[in-house]
């Protein structure tokens, strides 16, 4: 892909071909995603490790197919921002699920009854 | 630093030449990445009280997933076109360029006129943003993306007709509001990747 980018534009550009990876590849996760809850084939737990998943390399993708994201040094800046932003995520995301989870095992033994425990996503 | 100091001596030898004016776009960047953070507490807010439906509805009752799919491929072909758009910026051709924006803007309008429609539905039968914790976080998380959508939206009509205006060449000013908006854009569609996953596609098992 690297190869295509500089033999179109010389820069960290994208190119026709990125882009049309970039498309594939996002509609078939897409795709993926919506056909195995749609179309129940898998065990639970095992539809929302995959979706979560499948979510995961699809934002992956667009990262490097359509926000052009790499290694190079001219997106040293950008990716160590990036990197700093998916930590204050997942403390965020990972922290409020954990905590709030305590709170209802802690604080109200009767309500945490009649609700479906809490899963992790 | 580095960055500081490399771009701000590089600059004044440019000039016209065409480059994505590293600060503009760097500076786009962090603001994107705050933005991440703002969707990340939304997105926190909405897990903690996805199961809070006080007797209401559940995503089970409310969720066409059909629906979803086709807000997620209009949102998804935008995107691409996008793209386009933005290739044709590169090779100067303004055609192509207001062609392919124009494209973009009329499935990214497609998308927020289905998010419209559901919204009033949900409201209309009584399942508002007031009905449970569950339905509030769905419509501040939804909703705080298509408000990013529409900002997205008016953002490109502007930028539209100032370049129609010019009308001669794609100065590298508007190369830069062009990759600003290029970032904002596919930035929303990874937002809403996370959107469909965790609300509509979960919210449905």
């Amino acid at each position: 892909m690297a190869d295509m980018n500089r033999a179109y534009t010389g820069e960290s550009h994208g190119s026709v071909g990125s882009y049309a990876i970039g498309f594939v590849l996002s509609i078939v996760l897409t795709a993926t995603a919506f056909g195995l809850v749609m179309v129940p084939v898998l065990p639970h737990v095992t539809t929302l490790f995959t979706i979560a998943g499948l979510a995961a390399v699809q934002v992956f993708v667009h990262l490097v197919c359509f926000l052009h994201m790499n290694s190079s040094s001219e997106q040293r800046w950008n990716v160590t921002a990036f990197a700093f932003a998916v930590l204050t995520v997942a403390i965020l995301i990972v922290g409020s699920l954990w905590i709030m989870h305590n709170i209802s095992e802690h604080m109200m033994p009767g309500a945490s009854k009649s609700q479906i425990p809490m899963d992790n996503m | 630093m580095d960055i500081t100091h490399e771009t701000l001596a590089a600059h004044p030898e440019h000039g016209e030449h065409h480059g994505p004016g590293p600060n503009t776009v760097f500076g786009f960047w962090l603001y994107l990445m705050t933005d991440c953070i703002l969707f990340a507490t939304l997105f926190a807010a909405f897990a903690v009280s996805r199961r809070q439906y006080a007797e209401g509805p559940t995503g089970h009752d409310i969720f066409d997933l059909k629906y979803v799919a086709v807000e997620t491929f209009l949102l998804l072909v935008s995107s691409c076109t996008y793209g386009l758009a933005m290739l044709s910026a590169y090779r100067n051709r303004i055609n192509g360029l207001v062609l392919w924006l124009g494209v973009t803007f009329l499935m990214g309008l497609g998308f927020i006129g289905m998010e419209v429609n559901e919204f009033s539905h949900l409201v209309a039968e009584g399942n508002g943003p007031d009905r449970s914790a569950f339905l509030s976080a769905f419509f501040t998380l939804v909703g705080t993306h298509g408000l990013h959508v529409t900002c997205g939206l008016i953002w490109m009509v502007v930028l539209t007709a100032q370049i129609l205006i010019k009308r001669k060449g794609i100065p590298s000013s508007y190369m830069n509001r062009l990759m600003c908006l290029s970032l904002f854009w596919h930035f929303l569609d990874i937002v809403w990747i996370c959107v469909f996953t965790f609300v509509y596609l979960m919210g449905v098992q």
